[in-house]
């Protein structure tokens, strides 16, 4: 079981000092990735998803960020220890990343070509010629058409769906073992939506690579991922299977988040539920479970403490003092 | 396509222009034919650039019709002579041609203003992008030095430099031509004091540059940090420093001037339009020819200088996109 393991982090503290305090953005978490497999990671905005991705791959800013704890063990070497150079060996040609905006995630001066070769250049040392030949392959896989032609473009040129293949070509570009996608399907219309979720999960299986997917679309998470971890403050409230997550949530605030999505099959003449309040300031040290202001079943023990994550079934953990299902505390 | 529309079968209406797959798709300009097409928009600019090429010619191509010996060749017994079919631009205080003198001296002036700016460009490229890209106590570091510069008036420090440098450094033989070694002075201090405005204009371009999306995106795919300043950001920052890059050699050549009139610069036998100058203070209102030539000349050749500059920086601003 360990074996499988590509990529441990364990309780993983992330902040960052700012002129108003201290931003508690991730709190110890803890995950694990296995070989060839598909995570999603859901919650809000400014839950620290994407702090957590980018502290693994250590592209925090410091100062003011700072990793206040935790280890983060890809295939044994704990990335959060190595050297600024060791781990640019390791961006890009081990673990690649999508950004969420295709639009402001290439240099406007430099064609697609050059670009995408970047990290051919980088971390294969290829020829010209080479270099050239393999980014023509990777932007037929990504189905671009007249890959020649469109590596003179500059990104300009590109729509925004293009140049979200062009940038997941490029993550490809030295078949990493993880892909780590930054809620990639944000900034695009639905049905560009679709075609890049179909994309990476085509590409996923002929590359036998493990996908890490940041979204707050349920919807996509579904589609995409074989499990899924549900944040919230900065903390992991919930991991669970798929269809474990969708049919049986254990954690309150899963079960208010499913219970806001829209349904098809609901009769449509009623507000969507909402959940009452905002989420915690991250600039105030968390003590108890940072969902207390808004859940319904909250008593005085969430205030002080906050719950470990439970097991409440095979691969499915919570982290709340209460089972909800038994509504008995722990 | 053509043999149908030759068949007679498709043949349009006579009138109806045939448009050939070529026509009906405009293959999207460069960068570079975008900047050249405002660039040629630009009349003062390119009426700057055939003046700067008429001047290099006449500074480069004179001396095929002038030796150096003619340039520096005293004759007392003509002094002082206004012009003439022998002279055209007359003779100076100790008789040499100043037609032949424009010429050498020119070659002098402009490589001066180009190795300046290349000493310019060096320095306050490299202090500018360190700055803006590291930050912090590096940064703090270096713009304080920046600062430090500009408080200090530029013509008293160069005067400063050049006193104390001017006679430290013997003749250089290049070419088979003997240079003062003042020249190389010259072109140090220029470029030593000139850097800072340079400097803060890469800093404030990196500033903003490097918080883009695309240099997150590139550091993601393992780029090295060298490779982020010089390939990434350095290419975002270029309008400017070539703008400025061009100014400064009109800066270079004015300074020089400066220097050099006031008997600090290029030592004679060199003749820069600077130095020649100076002997013509005595003597502005009896003999204007001496510094009527090198002074038009070096007018003329910053008048063209900038407006070149002005040219280029409506040029090679991508937000223009008058045709």
């Amino acid at each position: 079981m360990k074996q499988e393991r590509i990529l441990e982090v364990n309780d993983l503290r992330t902040r960052f000092h700012i002129a108003e305090g201290t931003v508690y953005a991730v709190n110890g978490v803890s995950f694990h990735l296995n070989h060839g497999e598909a995570i999603g990671v859901v919650g809000e905005s400014g839950c620290g998803k994407s702090v957590t991705m980018m502290s693994i791959m250590r592209l925090i800013p410091i100062p003011p960020g700072e990793i206040a704890s935790g280890q983060a063990l890809y295939e044994g070497r704990d990335l959060l220890k190595l050297s600024e150079s060791e781990m640019e060996d390791i961006r890009g040609k081990d673990i690649a990343m999508v950004f969420q905006d295709p639009m402001t995630a290439f240099n406007p001066v430099l064609t697609i070509g050059r670009q995408l070769g970047e990290p051919l250049r980088v971390h294969l040392g290829l020829s010209k010629e080479k270099i050239n030949q393999r980014s023509i392959e990777l932007l037929e896989q990504v189905g671009i058409s007249d890959p020649p032609q469109h590596l003179l473009d500059y990104p300009h040129q590109f729509s925004g769906g293009m140049r979200q293949r062009a940038m997941i070509a490029m993550a490809l570009a030295c078949s990493p073992s993880i892909l780590i996608a930054d809620e990639p399907t944000t900034a695009l219309d639905v049905t560009i939506q679709a075609q890049i979720v179909e994309l990476v999960l085509r590409i996923r299986e002929q590359m036998n690579m493990a996908v890490i997917w940041i979204t707050h679309d349920l919807g996509v998470v579904a589609e995409i991922a074989e499990r899924v971890l549900v944040m919230y403050a900065g903390f992991i409230v919930e991991e669970a299977i798929v269809d474990d997550l969708y049919g049986d949530p254990r954690h309150p605030y899963t079960q208010a988040l499913l219970a806001a999505l829209p349904r098809v099959d609901k009769r449509r003449d009623k507000r969507l539920q909402s959940i009452p309040g905002a989420p915690p300031n991250l600039l105030v040290a968390p003590t108890g479970c940072p969902f207390v202001q808004r859940c319904q079943f909250s008593f005085d023990r969430c205030r002080g403490e906050m719950p470990p994550l439970f097991q409440v079934g095979v691969n499915h953990r919570a982290a709340c003092w209460l089972d909800v299902i038994t509504g008995k505390e722990r | 396509m053509k043999n149908v529309a030759e068949s007679g079968l498709l043949q349009p209406k006579p009138g109806i222009p045939i448009l050939s797959p070529d026509e009906l798709e405009t293959p999207p300009l460069s960068l570079g034919q975008l900047t050249w097409r405002r660039f040629r928009r630009h009349r003062m600019a390119i009426f700057g650039s055939v003046t700067l090429f008429l001047i290099i010619i006449y500074a480069f191509g004179g001396m095929l019709v002038f030796s150096e010996a003619d340039a520096n060749r005293t004759d007392t017994g003509n002094a002082l002579q206004p012009p003439s079919r022998e002279h055209p631009y007359g003779t100076d205080t100790i008789g040499r041609d100043i037609l032949a003198r424009t010429i050498y001296g020119g070659q002098i002036s402009i490589i001066i203003g180009l190795t300046a700016m290349v000493m310019e460009v060096i320095l306050g490229v490299s202090i500018g992008s360190i700055a803006g890209f590291f930050g912090g106590k590096i940064d703090s570091f270096l713009m304080r030095m920046t600062e430090a510069m500009l408080i200090i008036p530029q013509i008293f420090l160069l005067l400063v430099i050049a006193r104390i440098w001017a006679q430290s450094i013997p003749n250089l033989k290049l070419m088979g031509r003997t240079f003062s070694g003042s020249v190389l002075v010259i072109v140090f201090v220029i470029g030593i004091t000139s850097w800072p405005y340079l400097a803060r204009i890469v800093r404030a371009q990196f500033l903003s540059v490097k918080e883009n999306d695309y240099i997150l995106a590139a550091r993601a795919t393992g780029t090295s940090t060298r490779d982020i300043i010089i390939r990434h950001i350095l290419p975002n920052s270029s309008a400017p420093i070539i703008v400025s890059a061009t100014l400064s050699v009109a800066a270079a050549i004015t300074l020089e001037a400066y220097i050099s009139f006031l008997g600090l610069g290029v030592r004679p036998p060199t003749a820069t339009w600077g130095n020649m100058l100076e002997g013509a203070y005595n003597y502005i209102e009896t003999a204007w020819w001496l510094w009527f030539f090198p002074g038009m000349l070096i007018a003329l050749t910053v008048l063209s200088i900038n407006f070149l500059g002005d040219g280029l920086r409506d040029a090679l601003d991508p937000h223009s996109r008058a045709a």
